[in-house]
């Protein structure tokens, strides 16, 4: 999977858990303070992701995922 | 310090027979029904088929991504809640956030996320139990969403005393104006849980209709041919302000909560008083709390629910307590029974009986009791004058809750 489609795979989840418009997902983005994603809703994200992308990312790995490149980074390692 | 005068100031609900309290309360006044068969395909293997329904679902009110992290019950008071609100015209008021505060319950609470959730549970594992589980059923969530929304900061209270819980919210905010608590007090009940384990449950206990071909005559209160309630769904939210406040920002009001009246009667779990004891005291107690004369309550919101039993108690009760001169109304004969939202409901079915000077009708009393000896608009409304009127509101545990509202 490239970069790119894992990024629109990311965006699809935001839209679905938290409202966030797909056109603002970029790899440059904060989760919490441009995504306004909170912590409860960034809960679902990963559960989303994990069975979106067949990976698995532990709870101690989530706090490292400040921005959505490295989302996308954690899971084209994974994946 | 003398006691300050509460009155009431906005109106919100949404209810099987509308999305809000104009189309509600028109519809009641056609008597029409808001029962209807249950065509879910999960209702089939259930011995009860009907309920009162939504008119308007909250999918059309609020949009999907907040709906996802609330309880129907939930997402219902909020949707009140902003209706007073916006009735109240309290938007830009300038109100203190300090001096306001909530008093939302519901009966049963947020049973069906917990139910949904135990599926995903069961099927999926604990990891995918939505993060959103707790603050979905936890009791006090909608009286803390309400909060949320309107930035109350004098206090969150959520009220729990099964179908008693919606006026027993709203003695409760009465108290707090009165306490000096605060200003403005959102006060009301919630109730969303038409779902097989609530109805199977209740249907256990004999307690509902099994009129399942005819679900708009299922409901009929004092009627010799009832067999039970009618669940219900929605919410009722009124908006309580000091007297003195509402007057100072030159406020409409719709009608003086004079007075509230609270006992338990210490005898069954779920039978009430065989003689309705603990019914005439919270009668008693809410017409000496509001100081008006027995005369003058004309009109009387009935607990009503369509049992065999709690009926015809309460007709003894009002006779007892009150006399035999007001004209009667069992408005769950159209809404069906709403539970912890009931006595929010009826109570603004009350106070608007009073502000247009008219008995909603009680529809399906084709063959009254014999012992029901007070006056009912049966079918029909019955237009009259309205100084002071009665809401009752009983729930299992023994509560007993009585609320006198009079004109503005």
């Amino acid at each position: 999977m490239t970069r790119d489609e894992i990024t629109t795979g990311l965006a699809e989840i935001l839209e679905e858990v938290a409202g966030v418009n797909p056109d603002d997902v970029a790899e440059g983005k904060s989760f919490t303070d441009d995504l306004d994603v909170d912590s409860l809703s960034m809960v679902e994200v990963v559960v989303a992701a994990e069975e979106k992308f067949g990976v698995k990312i532990p709870d101690n790995e989530v706090q490292n995922l400040k921005t959505v490149g490295d989302a996308v980074t954690y899971i084209a390692a994974q994946s | 310090m003398s006691r300050p005068d509460v009155v009431v100031t906005g109106l919100g609900a949404t209810t099987p027979l509308g999305g809000d309290v104009a189309s509600t309360w028109d519809a009641m006044l056609a008597g029409r029904s808001g029962v209807s068969a249950l065509t879910q395909e999960w209702a089939a293997q259930l011995p009860v088929r009907i309920a009162a329904q939504l008119a308007v679902d909250p999918s059309e009110v609020l949009d999907r991504v907040r709906l996802r992290r609330l309880d129907r019950s939930e997402a219902i008071a909020i949707i009140a809640a902003q209706q007073a609100w916006a009735d109240a015209g309290l938007a830009d008021s300038g109100l203190d956030a300090e001096r306001l505060a909530v008093s939302v319950g519901s009966g049963i609470g947020g049973a069906t996320t917990l139910l949904a959730q135990d599926d995903i549970l069961e099927a999926s594992g604990p990891r995918r139990v939505s993060p959103h589980t707790i603050p979905m059923l936890m009791p006090n969530g909608p009286a803390a969403w309400v909060g949320l929304e309107l930035g109350a900061k004098a206090g969150v209270h959520t009220v729990a005393s099964a179908c008693a819980t919606g006026a027993e919210a709203i003695a409760l905010g009465l108290d707090i104006i009165r306490a000096g608590r605060a200003d403005v007090v959102v006060a009301g009940g919630t109730e969303a849980v038409i779902h097989p384990l609530p109805i199977a449950g209740f249907s256990s206990m004999r307690a509902m209709s099994t009129r399942n071909d005819d679900p708009e005559r299922a409901s009929r209160p004092w009627d010799r041919g009832r067999d039970g309630f009618v669940l219900g769904e929605g919410a009722g939210i009124v908006v309580l302000e000091r007297a003195e406040h509402a007057a100072a920002r030159g406020a409409r009001v719709y009608a003086r909560l004079a007075g509230a009246g609270i006992t338990s009667d210490a005898y069954d779990i779920v039978q009430p008083h065989a003689e309705g004891e603990g019914a005439i005291r919270a009668i008693a107690k809410a017409i000496a709390d509001a100081d008006v004369a027995k005369r003058d309550i004309v009109h009387v919101n009935a607990h009503a629910t369509s049992t065999p039993v709690g009926d015809m108690l309460e007709i003894g009760a009002l006779h007892k307590a009150l006399g035999d001169h007001p004209v009667l109304a069992a408005t769950k004969s159209m809404t069906g029974h709403l539970l912890g939202a009931a006595g929010a409901l009826e109570s603004i079915a009350t106070i608007l009986a009073i502000r247009d000077g008219v008995v909603p009708p009680t529809i399906n009393l084709d063959d009254p009791e014999d012992g029901l000896t007070l006056e009912v608009a049966a079918h029909k409304a019955r237009h009259m004058e309205i100084p002071a009127a009665l809401n009752n509101a009983f729930g299992f545990g023994g509560h007993n809750v009585a609320l006198v509202f009079t004109r503005a």
